[in-house]
């Protein structure tokens, strides 16, 4: 399996200036791992949905990103986290058009398209972490049969 | 200072009948919706028919801008001005219809002049197809 090259930053997520360096330093981070262009972007605009959604529902809290290393194959993992209100039925939040907050209802699941790999943990009172992996040199998840 | 970011407001140029919007780098949430409450002011007050938003210096398009701009869109709509989004890198394409926002209202051109066209060429007085010699 893959190794952890530890933690690389932390940022906080408190106002939407924050959004945008947690967008700058995404971009970065991906394309110092060698990430093709689309794949940057896919991966930044899921950190951007992700990280809005921790200022917006979560009444903000912090990405953590981390460099991981399979075989030839690099990783860009990031973690949101949040001490907000928490998800009741993620199921239901991860549904297109769902929303709770005057959006278009595409930030969770959207997100969870743009990703290699995808993970959320919450509960109602306990915040939510969502946890979110790309590779490069990977083909894309296969899609899911609606 | 924020690398790359647009903080404050995008300016509004006028060029005729047209607006002209040029978004650069990476907005702020607050810019974004500055610009969109300040371009229904302009387009109410100057009467404009037309604007061009060029997106071509924006790395990525989140569903939140997505939205900014389609309510642009409308919102000129009910003000008797017709939008266009001009310049939309590819990879930014890819990822919006990967997201699920293929924002089907909104009128896109590949150029400012494409867009000049749409808005002042002879298919305004044509009706809304666009012919072909």
């Amino acid at each position: 399996m893959h190794t952890a090259a530890g933690v690389e930053a932390r940022l906080p997520i408190r106002s939407d200036m924050d959004l945008v360096w947690v967008r700058q330093h995404v971009r970065q981070a991906a394309a110092q791992l060698g990430f093709g262009l689309v794949d940057q972007t896919k991966l930044v605009t899921a950190a951007s949905e992700l990280a809005r959604n921790t200022l917006v529902y979560g009444g903000g809290g912090t990405m953590e990103s981390q460099h991981l290393v399979d075989g030839s194959s690099h990783g860009l993992r990031l973690v949101f986290s949040d001490q907000g209100p928490g998800i009741a039925d993620v199921e239901q939040a991860l549904s297109d058009g769902y929303t709770s907050g005057g959006g278009l209802g595409m930030g969770l699941g959207g997100a969870r398209r743009l990703v290699h790999e995808f993970a959320i943990e919450s509960a109602p009172g306990a915040g939510t972490t969502v946890r979110v992996t790309s590779w490069t040199g990977r083909t894309p998840r296969p899609r899911e049969e609606h | 200072m924020y690398p790359g970011g647009a903080a404050g407001r995008v300016p509004v140029l006028k060029l005729g009948e047209v607006l002209l919007v040029t978004i650069q780098g990476d907005l702020h949430d607050s810019t974004a919706e500055q610009l969109q409450q300040d371009l229904s002011e302009t387009i109410a007050r100057s009467g404009a028919t037309g604007v061009v938003i060029d997106i071509s210096g924006v790395e990525i398009v989140d569903s939140f801008l997505g939205r900014v701009l389609a309510e642009i869109a409308a919102q000129s709509a009910l003000l008797a001005a017709r939008t266009v989004v001009v310049g939309m890198r590819p990879a930014v394409a890819i990822t919006l219809v990967e997201l699920g926002l293929t924002l089907p209202g909104l009128r896109t051109a590949l150029s400012t002049e494409q867009a000049m066209d749409l808005l002042t060429g002879p298919s305004r007085l044509g009706g809304r197809r666009q012919e072909s010699p």
